[in-house]
């Protein structure tokens, strides 16, 4: 339980994917205008990064991994390669059906989203969660929390920023600056203030 | 003909820049520049990746259905990365390692999806495979830059050769830790826009639109 926790910790804080992998950064910069906005689509990435990287783990251990498909008869086959295709799959069809709940469900997050919900698909904070659990070979109880772990430092990293960037428009900025580069500046300021998290260990 | 080419060819390279207009394709043009060999390395990759998959989406454009194409999309963007992967993986092992799992993230760089849907659905192949070029040379401009100034000043090497001799090693440079930071790299691409934007003005002009209309409503409040 221990180290579940602090897997948690860590993948919030210390190895938040936003501000210490720069995954996900286009969304990162280009839905952060408002807190609102940038809250719903913080939610919208929990959700879907809690469902995919424990799905991607059961797919990863029971069909792809060397030997993989034991329980088939098939010992000798190693089909890890085709993870990257098995992984995208899996995130766009949770992506979808996401798409499909909120239209449906709670119309008002829908529209707020807008356009940028199919771009979940595309973010790489998504591929990016799956990807290290694989690269790190998680266990099915740890690739929940760090699924849960890391879709919630996202959230806090965007959340933030987008509190930042709210006050940001009514300072006085170099033209040459105003707008993406500003913003690029002001992020750079966070991943420093984030890494005062780095050590930090229950 | 000759002139369309190259005008879709190098207009995405400063005048159209995917990172630096666009604000696609950041994740990685953040996180592998602390090198400049990964850095080259990722351009290539990119560059091909977004070729290829542009000109196949552009030969199928008029069998995908429209509610599904994001799906049909991504399977064939995810292709040729598995080939670079699988590539890189066999010839350059030690570069795989240092990517991790940035070559996989390939397929979800916004550059190539956007130029996908962008370009590629409206657009026959080969146009498609030109703006696949032009755009992965533009990002590739981007990476190489932030990858020189970070090697060259954070750790006084070029491409693992030592350029600036350090002064733990009784050379004369102090090296900029900073720049070995993974913030460093939003900072210099933070001023490479305001560099570029001083130069061509047309991209000032679209910004400050952009931000007057959020002044005007500040005042108002």
């Amino acid at each position: 339980m221990d180290t579940l926790v602090n897997l948690f910790i860590t993948a919030v804080f210390v190895e938040n994917l936003a501000l210490s992998f720069f995954l996900g950064m286009c969304t990162f910069l280009a839905i952060s205008k408002k807190i609102e906005t940038a809250l719903g689509l913080g939610i919208a990435v929990i959700v879907v990064q809690t469902l995919t990287v424990p799905i991607n783990n059961l797919i990863y251990r029971y069909l792809l991994r060397d030997g993989a498909l034991d329980w088939a008869g098939l010992s000798s086959v190693d089909l890890s390669f085709l993870g990257f295709v098995s992984y995208i799959g899996v995130i766009a069809a949770m992506v979808q059906i996401l798409e499909m709940f909120l239209d449906r469900f709670v119309p008002a997050l829908y529209n707020a989203l807008g356009i940028f919900l199919p771009l979940i698909t595309v973010n790489c904070a998504i591929l990016g969660g799956t990807l290290f659990m694989v690269e790190r070979d998680y266990t099915f109880a740890e690739s929940v929390t760090y699924g849960l772990g890391s879709g919630f430092g996202w959230a806090l990293a965007i959340t933030a920023m987008a509190g930042v960037r709210e006050k940001l428009k009514y300072s006085d900025v170099p033209d040459g600056l105003q707008g993406l580069g500003i913003t690029f500046i002001s992020a750079g300021l966070m991943a420093l203030g984030f890494m005062a998290f780095s050590g930090i260990r229950l | 003909m000759a002139d369309s080419v190259r005008k879709i060819l190098f207009s995405p390279v400063v005048d159209n820049n995917p990172i630096i207009l666009q604000v696609l394709g950041i994740c990685s043009a953040l996180a592998v520049t602390t090198q400049l060999s990964t850095a080259i390395t990722m351009s290539i990759a990119l560059t091909l990746v977004v070729a290829c998959s542009s000109s196949v989406i552009s030969l199928i454009r008029h069998h995908i259905r429209a509610n599904i194409r994001i799906i049909v999309q991504m399977t064939v963007i995810a292709s040729p990365v598995i080939v670079v992967d699988q590539f890189l993986r066999a010839f350059a092992y030690e570069i795989s390692k240092e990517l991790s799992v940035f070559v996989g993230l390939i397929i979800t760089n916004c550059i190539v999806m956007g130029r996908a849907e962008a370009f590629a659905m409206k657009n026959p192949p080969w146009p498609s495979f030109l703006d696949g070029l032009g755009n992965g040379l533009g990002f590739s401009a981007i990476l190489l830059t932030v990858g020189t100034i970070r090697e060259l000043f954070g750790s006084g090497t070029l491409l693992g050769y030592t350029v600036l001799p350090l002064a733990r090693d009784g050379g004369w440079y102090v090296p900029n830790g900073l720049l070995l930071l993974p913030s460093s790299a939003f900072f210099l691409i933070g001023l490479i826009i305001w560099a570029v934007r001083s130069w061509k003005k047309a991209q000032v002009e679209q910004a400050e639109y952009r931000i007057k209309a959020m002044r005007q409503s500040g005042e108002t409040i």
